[in-house]
């Protein structure tokens, strides 16, 4: 079993640190026995989160920060993405996939959340800001697990 | 990094990307492609993704608007090359149902 382990970073809302983001995440993450496929899906994973923040938290405001946090807990990656953003009035909404304006972006942007992580919980508050919780564990610990159980 | 390399074949416009298709790079590539387009009077798009190394919804976004505009003037765009991780990306939005796609840059202009 991987070592349990944490990390926090802070970034500027600016999109060179959306690829930061990412790769830093990835990095953590390659502390558990992803394959190289899971490592680019929570690459994408991280990416919408932190774009999100950026584009829809902060319209693309440059100077306020959004923050990632990670977490490896029983073999378990969990990924936090925070911002104090605008916030999302109604998340159910916010998650349907469209593609004809900004906020269809948002939609598609929590697809692939949902189809590349484990577990995704969005939690969001108008003017207050979002925060984005995620969870992926290698695979071949379910098949382990369904058999000790 | 985005780069694309341009080349003309006939009236369609080959846009071959290099690097990755996020929200860094969202806005040069849609003014790139909208300018080369623009310039050469082309309707037609290939779109050899071969060398992108990273999309994720920023840089979908960007080519379905491209795609949008294209189809509204009667164009066609054409998605070559896309690796393993990008293809799936591409699936998953739906994307590859509504434009061809092909393995390689001379397949696809034949079908042309």
């Amino acid at each position: 079993m991987a070592r349990n382990n944490q990390m926090k970073l802070s970034v500027l809302s600016i999109p060179e640190n959306v690829p930061l983001a990412r790769v830093a995440v990835a990095a953590f993450a390659s502390q558990l026995e992803f394959t190289l496929e899971d490592l680019e899906e929570i690459k994408v994973a991280v990416s919408e989160a932190v774009s999100n923040s950026i584009i829809h938290g902060y319209k693309n405001c440059p100077d306020l920060h959004v923050d990632i946090s990670c977490s490896i807990t029983d073999d378990i990656l969990e990924i936090t993405v925070e911002d104090q953003g605008d916030g999302i009035q109604d998340i159910e909404q916010a998650m349907q996939p469209t593609f004809s304006t900004e906020s269809a972006r948002m939609g598609l942007g929590f697809t692939f959340m949902q189809s590349f992580m484990d577990d995704l919980q969005v939690e969001s508050t108008v003017n207050s800001g979002t925060k984005v919780r995620m969870k992926k564990h290698p695979i071949h610990l379910t098949a382990v697990k369904a058999e000790a159980n | 990094m985005l780069d694309i390399d341009f080349k003309m074949y006939k009236k369609t416009t080959i846009a071959r990307v290099k690097g990755e298709l996020d929200l860094v790079f969202a806005e040069k590539f849609r003014k790139e492609v909208d300018s080369v387009m623009e310039q050469n009077c082309s309707d037609n798009i290939l779109l050899n993704l071969e060398n992108v190394k990273f999309i994720d919804s920023s840089g979908l976004g960007v080519i379905l608007g491209r795609y949008k505009k294209i189809s509204l003037r009667g164009g066609k765009m054409i998605i070559v090359s896309a690796p393993p991780q990008v293809k799936k990306i591409l699936e998953l939005s739906g994307i590859l149902k509504i434009s061809e796609s092909y393995d390689s840059e001379t397949d696809a202009l034949q079908a042309m």
